[in-house]
């Protein structure tokens, strides 16, 4: 509405969407996107390998299943401000304290999933192995683990998809990734920065599902097949 | 544990509770924004999951926005909110924000709890001569009451909880005891407020669990069963 645009220039008319943003804030959009792919990287990698012995350890003694389960549930309901609020003591202004509550927010489907996958795996599956002579462990990685697979990595794509959202709240801390560039385009009504962020966001989300979907296809070639049909099927 | 102290100390000093600004006006705050938006998006989502439910359309729609919904960030649509004439307009933003955060989830439930009745029974109350509206009213709804009852009750306790983020762009409600906390560098202030913010979502899920089991005609004879 501005009635001189300044030679078209949308960084003074504050445009929400504008070109001279991009190429001029270039390498600060990268290092945002880049410390938000590695903090929801790092957490949810953490995740997978905290909920993982917890899901074996719940199948192996039912008894501790009512407490892992209500606990991550638990945790699941406590605002993410809150939580990274209540780690301050401990970490500090630090992306630890960010990627430490996000691995508590991911453990909640991540032992869910995880356990599920386990318990789905076919007891005759199970034998045979055992009658082939499969170990404890080499039975885990030969055939439990990739029998769950499918429902694992269900879960590693929903843990993904909302922790990538969740970082933005790291802004908090100084350390929210693409939020960063939200609270920062808030303070200053930078409208640009604000949208860009927000769309950056939201695009992450969906590339990572799209890969994660992507690796599980790769790593459970056998369900490929099967699936195919079905969609075939379906349409 | 020094820090522990010191929240204690802010917990229980009088000021910080009273007047404008004060522990009992954001709590008020709060549980006011929270529940006008769940009531808002309980009225957006449940007649459309409902009906879509009864007719057996829209699956596809339901489970995609439940997707959707997950990856958008409601620290960024707060944001883009604020950046609008919408900012001068009360609570506004975080209630409009928090709608569009719980109508995915609790469209979703919905229709999943409506598709899971039994169709043998559906079918056999369509043989018995019910009507589209019999059928829903005495068959469908009943049948999934336990399901759509879960789902709001997940739906409440994720508004109370998100609405903290709301201070983060300077809106009421409890979170803005943390934010004021940081922006002074004030520890025990942030940790109270967190506390206090943690409590909430807390015991409203335990309000939500008891009422669910006091008011909920097909897990009574489970539960006395127990």
């Amino acid at each position: 509405m501005t009635s001189e645009p300044a030679a078209g220039n949308c960084l003074v008319a504050n445009d929400w969407i504008c070109g001279a943003y991009l190429r001029s804030r270039g390498p600060e959009l990268t290092d945002a996107t880049l410390q938000h792919v590695w903090i929801t990287v790092l957490s949810v990698a953490i995740g997978v390998a905290v909920a993982l012995p917890l899901a074996l350890l719940v199948r192996a003694r039912p008894r501790f299943a009512a407490p892992v389960l209500g606990l991550t549930t638990l945790l699941y309901t406590i605002p993410s401000l809150a939580m990274f609020s209540l780690l301050l003591p401990l970490f500090g202004l630090s992306a630890a304290l960010v990627v430490t509550g996000l691995v508590l927010y991911s453990l909640t489907i991540l032992v869910r999933n995880t356990l599920a996958g386990l318990q789905a795996v076919p007891e005759e599956a199970r034998e045979a192995a055992r009658g082939m002579g499969y170990g404890p462990l080499r039975l885990l990685w030969e055939v439990e683990l990739p029998l769950a697979l499918p429902a694992l990595m269900a879960g590693v794509r929903i843990a993904t998809v909302s922790t990538v959202a969740l970082t933005t709240v790291g802004a908090l801390v100084g350390k929210g990734g693409l939020g960063n560039l939200i609270d920062e385009g808030l303070q200053t009504t930078f409208k640009a920065q604000v949208l860009t962020a927000s769309l950056l966001c939201v695009l992450l989300a969906a590339v990572a599902d799209v890969l994660l979907l992507g690796l599980q296809r790769l790593l459970t070639p056998w369900t490929r097949a099967r699936s195919d049909r079905a969609g075939g099927a379906a349409l | 544990m020094g820090v522990l102290t010191d929240v204690w100390t802010w917990l229980t000093t009088a000021s910080h509770w009273s007047g404008e600004g004060g522990a009992w006006q954001r709590l008020v705050e709060h549980l006011y924004v929270s529940g006008a938006s769940l009531l808002l998006a309980c009225a957006v989502a449940l007649p459309l999951a409902l009906w879509l439910g009864h007719i057996g359309r829209g699956g596809a729609l339901a489970v995609t926005l439940a997707n959707a919904g997950r990856a958008i960030p409601v620290f960024a649509v707060l944001a883009l909110f604020m950046l609008t004439p919408l900012r001068s307009a009360g609570y506004w933003p975080t209630v409009l924000a928090l709608v569009l955060f719980a109508v995915p989830p609790l469209l979703t439930n919905a229709y999943t709890g409506m598709r899971e009745v039994d169709r043998s029974v559906v079918e056999a109350a369509r043989g018995m001569g019910m009507s589209g509206g019999q059928l829903f009213l005495r068959v469908e709804l009943p049948l999934a009451y336990p399901l759509l009852m879960t789902g709001i009750r997940s739906a409440a306790v994720q508004v109370v909880a998100t609405a903290t983020i709301a201070s983060m762009v300077g809106q009421g409600g409890l979170g803005r005891i943390i934010t004021a906390g940081f922006a002074t560098y004030d520890t025990p202030q942030v940790v109270a407020g967190a506390l206090l913010a943690a409590l909430l979502a807390l015991l409203v899920e335990g309000v939500l669990v008891a009422a669910d089991r006091l008011l909920s005609p097909l897990r009574r004879p489970a539960a006395a069963g127990r």
